[in-house]
């Protein structure tokens, strides 16, 4: 059930809150030793809140369409009288006494929080894999990495553990898993959602978003994260004579043959709907990595440094060893990426001058096995990180809104994601156009 | 510095810190140094 379903069923009291809040809550029960998408369950509070928003919406009182809505919150952001662990031992004994100002304003407006999703440990990962928790599980394929880092929230969307979650995004961490998981995932502009209250991996990088079932879902959580309760669903943009931008050189180099069946199919079926659609070239694109690389590796480790002499023993090894090579990058280097990434985001700007949206694949693999450290791409190996980061990270540097929609499976039933990208400050634009994209390329089939 | 400087520099640090782990890390970010000293973008005070 999409939040847009379960707003008519509420308010045609055909469900409750309370309902729909304890079948999320069995869902959770029956799957969460399986998928360990959950740090914390917040059954108790959730019931509470489910019955006190049940009694508002009797009483006449509507909140708008996250009324009633059990929500899953990624354990880096603070939700008050709750610990925010961020998937790590380092932070054993921190409990926020504050919502963070985007968890205000989903409380504001009518959330039920359910529970604190499991993920990489600090965001700082792709696979969701490195855990003082135990690694999260793709809930299409228990053998496979739901993507990262916000692995646990994608994994309990999918697995209809919650209506929708709220994920992080230093380099592709909502839209990765989303992909993986086979649900919508947001990106907005950089700066749009607040980040206070958020364990931070790179300040200058780091976005909030959610993660739903739909593109009117994300439309209304990413709303309700700024304050800002929208009640109506948005009209989808005509994709007559919507102009979309292909990034081929570097994007589609390296892709596995069956995600770039499902992108091709998804382009065609875009083209029958109207949509016109130009190959770009992005001429920087393969300084994305290295100016990538440098810029959060020395962020994340500015920010840990005083805890890896303190206390390195409560990392997880794999991220301990990629924050300290964070601690040898030069002052030089770090300019040089600063002035890498004004050229990139000039070089997108200029894409989406000429068009509406880029269209590009979120993930150039299916989900890979937990564990995995490489994959065999046609003839070429890759490690995990690089391929899982490869078409997203790009838009964290240049702060352009971007988002994944599902676009069908794999011959193994794993999910593939197309990503759009749209201007800076128009994310609703973007979202327009996705809720045009999405009735072709992926009509709505719910969880829950 | 150079990069090979750096790299035989970063290497010794962290094998004198216990973490000789580290090299193949620090042997990945010498490369990805090596592509970003060369982008076009990168200052050079003398006309090029």
């Amino acid at each position: 059930m999409t939040i847009e379903e379960l707003g008519k069923a509420l308010r045609a009291r055909d469900t409750s809150a309370e309902e729909i809040t304890e079948r999320c809550l069995q869902r959770i029960e029956a799957d969460n030793a399986r998928l360990n998408a959950f740090i914390l369950v917040m059954a108790d509070q959730a019931r509470q809140q489910a019955q006190a928003l049940d009694r508002e919406l009797a009483a006449g009182r509507d909140r708008g369409p996250l009324h009633g809505v059990p929500v899953s919150i990624k354990d880096l952001l603070d939700v008050r009288g709750t610990p925010t662990t961020a998937a790590s031992r380092v932070r054993d004994g921190h409990v926020a006494e504050h919502d963070a100002p985007a968890i205000a304003h989903l409380r504001q407006a009518g959330v039920i929080f359910i529970g604190k999703t499991n993920l990489h440990e600090f965001a700082f990962g792709t696979t969701s894999d490195d855990s003082a928790f135990g690694p999260v599980r793709n809930p299409h394929d228990p053998s496979r990495s739901p993507g990262g880092s916000s692995g646990g929230s994608a994994a309990s969307v999918a697995a209809g553990m919650a209506l929708a979650t709220i994920g992080t995004d230093t380099g592709g961490s909502i839209r990765i898993p989303a992909a993986a998981c086979g649900i919508v995932g947001l990106k907005p502009t950089y700066g749009e959602v607040s980040t206070e209250g958020v364990v931070p991996l790179s300040r200058p990088l780091d976005h909030v978003g959610p993660l739903t079932q739909s593109v009117a879902d994300a439309f209304f959580v990413h709303h309700a994260l700024q304050g800002d309760h929208i009640a109506a669903t948005p009209a989808p943009m005509p994709l007559t004579g919507v102009r979309l931008a292909v990034p081929r050189a570097y994007f589609c180099d390296l892709l596995d043959d069956d995600v770039r069946a499902r992108f091709e199919e998804a382009l065609g079926r875009l083209r029958s709907a109207g949509a016109h659609v130009d190959d770009i070239a992005i001429h920087h694109a393969n300084d994305i990595g290295p100016v990538y690389l440098h810029l959060t590796l020395a962020d994340a480790a500015a920010y840990h440094a005083a805890t890896l002499d303190r206390m390195p023993e409560r990392y997880t090894p794999n991220v301990r060893l990629r924050l300290e090579t964070g601690r040898y990058v030069l002052a030089e280097d770090y300019v040089r990426a600063l002035a890498g990434r004004d050229v990139l985001r000039r070089e997108v700007d200029a894409a989406l001058a000429q068009h509406d949206v880029l269209a590009l694949p979120t993930l150039p693999i299916p989900a890979p096995l937990i564990g995995a450290t490489s994959v065999q791409v046609g003839s070429r190996s890759d490690s995990v990180r690089n391929l899982m980061l490869r078409l997203t990270q790009l838009f964290n540097l240049t702060g352009h809104p971007a988002m994944s929609i599902p676009a069908g499976t794999t011959a193994a039933a794993l999910p593939c994601g197309v990503q759009l990208v749209g201007c800076r400050a128009q994310t609703d634009a973007l979202l327009r156009i996705a809720l045009a994209c999405e009735a072709h390329i992926n009509p709505v089939r719910t969880a829950v | 510095m150079t990069i090979e400087d750096w790299l035989k520099a970063a290497v010794a640090d962290a094998e004198r810190r216990g973490m000789p782990e580290l090299k193949p890390l620090l042997e990945a970010i010498a490369r990805a140094t090596r592509a970003l000293r060369a982008a076009d973008f990168a200052d050079d005070a003398a006309p090029r």
